[in-house]
């Protein structure tokens, strides 16, 4: 399986991210679906698809469940088996796992693979008890632990054990809102300075406005199909190489280290192998930056520096649009947005754009092998895909 | 009265702080101790635990002050929790009842249940927190 295609990607959607207002989580996966039909017309949508998988984490949000057959019949896919995919902030990424298990299990050859959250209509408060079920009830939630709180412990120890800096996180989240700037469906494209992120006001200690990600309402979609009948498709497929994913204790307390998680370097080292590719070989990638610290233990978890140096990486440029190795260059969770369910085919859609040059003002040039990373929660769930161009 | 077996659960784990015990499991065939209690070892999947009084006092892993708080903290933010490992090794999350200036990785602190109130709605179960040792 070393380097082999796994399945492949022959079309992509999103919906526009941002405050979408008076629509409904299966309207706004309708526009995705649009757009990866729209984009592929050698495709019969309901002919050719066999079935889908979607990525979506509350019921709470719009008091409604059900989501998969829902948002089969809302994307003109009537009776496909549809299967929804709870994983947290990772739901769409097990989404795509699972539709890599249908695809290469020969059960389906063209399957759709997405997801989905409205969330803006909420507010703050809601949002906050919503998103906290993603971490343990009963020692986490009950004791006001909330989820930027999670990832404040996370960056409290990494500050005091590698001497990361609150200017660090800063960067993160300069570099990322620059990147929106330069992607039309961003929910946030405008620049910001360091001192905006550096004063802008503490949500959890050492964590503000600005080192977390956006509430966003979104969709995401891929078309996949076996790699030997892509091209039946399209002339451009991008191939995806290597899929791990690994799960590690709810409670974020139990586990060995709060400075790396454990998931997501399992979820590398297999995606690594099965494409048979290293953290060097990658020229773009796009990271689970549900807050700034979590993109700088991103970028040490997947290799692409040693444990400690997450932060001087952001710091020095280089991944930035033009560094060593950019990474976020849709802009991220940070400033594209986070509807949490559509976050992980959202990340592979960005990677879908860049490797086919479709990524428009932030190109990536001569793009050839990418890399998304997903987070469920505080790290329970990760989930790591290695894509190469067609 | 015969005393009842009380399941090794996380309900019984908060029934003992309301006794004023800090209380884990110790899984007898391979001696780990779990905290919060569960009722299959994760490591030798024996259910054949007993219980054992834990020494509340622990030290300082990490911490965060949350001043965006969920509706029903609202009113205590903003608050400071942490993770805590004990004196036996276990690791504990919860509320820092210190003023932030003072909170520092690596502090003696010590868990209190002295004002632990049960609530209206599920679970019924008290809160303990963490003070300066
Ligand atoms: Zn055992």
């Amino acid at each position: 399986m070393k380097g082999k295609p796994l399945v492949s990607i022959v079309s992509a959607g999103l919906s526009k991210f941002g405050k979408l207002e008076g629509l409904y989580a299966r309207e706004i996966f309708a526009e995705a679906a649009k757009e990866a039909f729209d984009r592929c017309p050698n495709l019969n949508p309901k002919k050719d698809i066999q079935a889908l998988f979607i990525g979506h984490m509350g019921e709470s949000y719009e008091h409604q469940g059900h989501t998969g057959a829902t948002m089969a019949e809302w994307a003109g896919l009537l009776h496909v088996p549809a299967t929804r995919t709870e994983a947290a902030c990772a739901s769409s990424g097990a989404a795509l796992r699972a539709a890599i298990y249908a695809v290469l299990s020969g059960l389906a050859d063209v399957v759709m693979v997405g997801g989905v959250e409205k969330m803006t209509h909420r507010s703050t408060a809601e949002v906050t008890e919503y998103l906290a079920m993603a971490s343990d009830y009963p020692f986490e939630q009950w004791h006001g632990i909330t989820f930027p709180g999670l990832y404040a412990l996370m960056a409290t120890a990494h500050m005091h054990k590698y001497g990361t800096t609150e200017k660090q996180l800063a960067a993160v989240a300069v570099k990322n809102h620059y990147h929106g700037s330069l992607n039309p469906k961003a929910h946030m494209q405008k620049e910001i300075t360091p001192e905006n992120a550096l004063s802008s006001r503490v949500i959890a200690w050492p964590l503000k406005l600005y080192d977390c990600s956006l509430i966003t309402d979104g969709a995401s979609c891929l078309i996949l199909t076996k790699p030997e009948l892509a091209k039946k498709y399209t002339d451009t497929p991008v191939h995806i190489i290597g899929s791990g994913q690994a799960s590690d204790t709810i409670g974020l307390y139990e586990r060995e280290s709060f400075t790396s998680l454990a998931a997501a370097r399992l979820a590398a080292k297999k995606a690594y192998e099965m494409a048979d590719v290293k953290p060097e070989n990658i020229d773009v990638a796009e990271v689970h930056d549900c807050f700034t610290i979590a993109e700088i233990i991103a970028y040490e978890d997947l290799g692409f520096c040693k444990p400690g140096g997450g932060g001087q990486l952001a710091e020095k440029g280089e991944t930035k649009l033009g560094g060593r190795i950019p990474v976020n260059t849709s802009g991220g969770l940070k400033a594209k947005g986070h509807p949490v369910g559509a976050t992980g085919t959202g990340q592979a859609y960005e990677i879908f754009l860049q490797l086919t040059r479709q990524a428009d003002k932030r190109q990536v040039k001569n793009a050839e092998i990418g890399l998304t990373h997903n987070v469920g929660g505080s790290g329970a769930t990760a989930t790591v895909h290695i894509y190469r161009r067609g | 009265m015969a005393e009842q077996i009380q399941a090794f659960t996380i309900e019984q784990f908060y029934k003992h702080l309301l006794q004023g015990k800090l209380m884990g499991a110790k899984c007898r065939k391979c001696g780990k101790v779990h905290l919060p209690p569960r009722p299959l070892c994760d490591s030798c999947f024996s259910k054949d635990f007993e219980w054992i009084e834990l020494s509340p006092k622990g030290k300082l892993l990490t911490y965060t002050v949350i001043h965006v708080a969920p509706s029903q903290f609202q009113g205590m933010a903003p608050y400071a929790v942490g993770i805590v490992q004990l004196e036996n090794g276990v690791k504990i999350p919860g509320m820092i009842r210190a003023s932030p200036e003072h909170i520092k990785i690596g502090m003696p602190l010590t868990m209190d249940f002295g004002t632990c109130a049960a609530t209206q709605q599920w679970p019924q179960w008290p809160r303990y927190f963490f003070k300066p040792a």
